[in-house]
């Protein structure tokens, strides 16, 4: 107790500072993915993806990133254990924050692929297993976190499979796909609104009025998460209003003027899946710093502690700045490689995606966007959607929980004790 | 830094329109002879040198881009067709120019002459031999409408309707070919053995450049049912 008060300053700066670097990590790596996409498919322009992930980013912490925070925060853990020593906890989490920061850093220098979402799980666990005791660890939490890891790329592969199926149903096979794409593709943009919607209503808003005590009824949810999705959907139709066929691109390619479409579709999918990707990974980095923050300003480990709002604005700072520093020239890169992916495709991909990532967010699941999207986009190809797709990324991404955990769990531990040896 | 993401690492080179352009080197091999006929009925063999050397080098440019694209289909490729399909149809496709060389190279290095009365006929047969292999060109250069509809629908009925035309235009280089070998007939008594013997070879090869090009489409068509 008297550690906290001791250097409760010093130890708050050093969460702040941590957490922002982590931060920043997520919007330099992650997000350039979650967007890659829209840009290589030459749907937006980088610049327009970077303004469109600065909003939804934000929007997407801030709304529907409680879950996932308090997760991390204080699910991992079994915050018990620490009732007499709230100073390792403390230890614990900054480690695991510089741990996973650390982590990211190294592993995009070697230009190997990482997970955030992998290296803070595997450092939670990694100070707690083995700097306090394996009990600390809620190991039935972090199974079930494990399992969705599994679970995401394979349902955001399903739902991906059968987006882009409809889409062959419905507009790329019938007589005039041009005509087609522009009666169904409001119905795609439907339900981006009503999904962003309705789960931040559900899942995201009890976090953002805890404290008003305003609650919205499962029926009343439903209907503004309607309208909404109505709403999206006007909007959304009053741009295809403004695309006209293009004979002479379309005498090369049937389907040139039906793309361009599609590739309205993809900017609010793509505001769907920086929303997705804001409402479950900024909190790898928001969790622990919150759990610092509480820890310091409470005296103790409260389990029902309130989150302060300026934490999750802290870290989406964190991630827009990491997205307009860095983040930027991965995008373009990753832009450049990735454009056999045509909007028609892109946008089922995309969706899938979000989707799996909101629903996640939503069960307070942390889950990696990267391999969401990449099972998002396999799915795609099983419905033949898609030139060449290259397997080996399967086993690199397996590769990579097989180094990240224990990486980010090592990194963790080292510091762990660093901080007990300088703090006492 | 590096970059290296796994969802962008998991994008491979599409073999799509590789294969349209190896199939388009392909038709314009073949459609050289039209040029080079004329030379050689002409008698200007520095002409048909000429040509000759461009079907040579368009031929070796096809066996490039073949390579290339062989190269660039590894194993571990996730395809909306099966791999092995593709590849085969590569090989069909690459016999076209392979035949055309042939023809060129022969009826230069012996400087054939083609006899009066058959000179009508056999331009209009390579003409129609040549028109074969572009109405393949034609249905190879779906597979990227195809692929754009995954390989469904109607734009399955609309690459069935090109190979129907296909095997039409197929049906009549047979003819021609049944005709000409009746006329080359009549006139083998008057001409030298050897030279009656060449020209029958190069009758049979203009045929098998239809019937090449029916193959690829053939072969296309396999590939598209499933």
């Amino acid at each position: 107790m008297s550690i906290i008060s001791e250097y409760g300053q010093i130890l708050l700066i050093l969460a702040c500072l941590f957490g922002v670097f982590m931060a920043w990590g997520v919007g330099a790596n992650d997000v350039a993915n979650a967007m890659g996409t829209s840009v290589g498919s030459g749907a937006l322009t980088v610049r327009q993806a970077i303004i469109i992930a600065m909003i939804f980013e934000f929007a997407g912490a801030y709304l529907a990133g409680g879950e996932v925070t308090s997760t991390i925060r204080k699910g991992i853990i079994d915050p018990g254990i620490f009732a007499d020593t709230p100073h390792l906890l403390v230890y614990g989490m900054l480690s695991a924050l510089l741990a996973a920061g650390t982590w990211l850093l190294v592993a995009s220098m070697l230009g190997w692929p990482v997970s955030t979402t992998h290296s803070i799980v595997g450092a939670i666990v990694g100070f707690a297993a083995v700097g306090i005791s394996v009990d600390a660890v809620a190991w039935g939490k972090v199974g079930t976190i494990v399992m969705s890891w599994v679970v995401s790329p394979v349902l955001a592969g399903t739902i991906s499979f059968g987006l882009f199926r409809s889409v062959q149903w419905l507009i790329l096979n019938k007589q005039d796909p041009f005509a087609e794409a522009k009666r169904f593709v409001p119905i795609y943009m439907f339900l981006v609104g009503f999904l962003i919607s309705m789960v931040t209503i559900l899942k995201g808003l009890k976090h953002v009025f805890k404290d008003s005590g305003f609650t919205l009824s499962f029926g009343e949810s439903i209907m503004i998460a309607v309208a909404m999705g109505i709403f999206v959907a006007l909007v959304g139709n009053y741009f295809l209003g403004r695309i006209k066929r293009d004979d002479s691109s379309d005498a090369d390619n049937r389907y040139a003027s039906v793309e361009r479409v599609f590739a309205v579709l993809m900017v609010f999918t793509a505001c769907a899946m920086a929303f997705a990707h804001g409402s479950n990974d900024v909190a790898n980095a928001v969790g622990p710093m919150a759990a610092v923050i509480s820890v310091i300003n409470t005296g103790s480990v409260a389990a029902k502690s309130v989150m302060p709002a300026w934490v999750l604005l802290l870290g989406g700072a964190g991630i827009v700045v990491g997205l307009a520093t860095y983040g930027v020239k991965v995008m373009a890169t990753i832009g450049k490689k990735i454009t056999e992916l045509t909007p028609s495709r892109g946008f089922a991909a995309e969706l899938g995606a979000a989707a799996t990532v909101v629903l996640a967010s939503g069960t307070g699941l942390p889950i990696s966007t990267t391999h969401t999207l990449v099972g998002a986009v396999l799915g795609v190809g099983m419905a033949r959607g898609i030139g060449a797709l290259n397997l080996r990324v399967i086993g690199t991404i397996f590769m990579s929980w097989v180094i990240t955990l224990p990486a980010g769990a090592g990194l963790a531990i080292i510091f762990f004790f660093l901080f007990k040896g300088i703090f006492g | 830094m590096a970059i290296s993401s796994p969802f962008s690492m998991m994008f491979g080179n599409s073999p799509i329109k590789p294969m349209q352009e190896h199939m388009k080197v392909a038709c314009e091999t073949a459609a050289q002879l039209i040029p080079f006929f004329e030379a050689s009925i002409a008698n200007d063999w520095d002409a048909a040198n000429d040509i000759q050397q461009n079907i040579a080098e368009l031929e070796n440019d096809a066996d490039k881009l073949k390579i290339a694209l062989r190269l660039q289909l590894p194993k571990s490729l996730f395809l909306p067709v099966p791999r092995s399909d593709l590849l085969q149809l590569l090989s069909m496709q690459d016999e076209i120019p392979n035949r055309a060389k042939d023809i060129a190279g022969i009826m230069l290095g012996r400087k054939m002459g083609i006899p009066k009365t058959l000179q009508k006929p056999m331009v209009v047969y390579l003409a129609a031999a040549v028109a074969t292999s572009e109405q393949a060109l034609k249905a190879i250069n779906e597979l990227d409408e195809l692929l754009e509809a995954g390989f469904t629908g109607r734009e399955l009925k609309i690459v069935e309707k090109l190979i129907k035309e296909l095997n039409n235009l197929e049906n009549k280089t047979d003819k021609q070919q049944v005709k000409i070998r009746a006329a080359l007939f009549k006139l083998e008594a008057e001409l030298p053995p050897v030279d009656v013997m060449f020209l029958y070879r190069i009758v049979e090869w203009v045929g098998d450049l239809a019937d090449r090009s029916q193959a690829v489409g053939s072969r296309l068509q396999m590939l598209l049912a499933r």
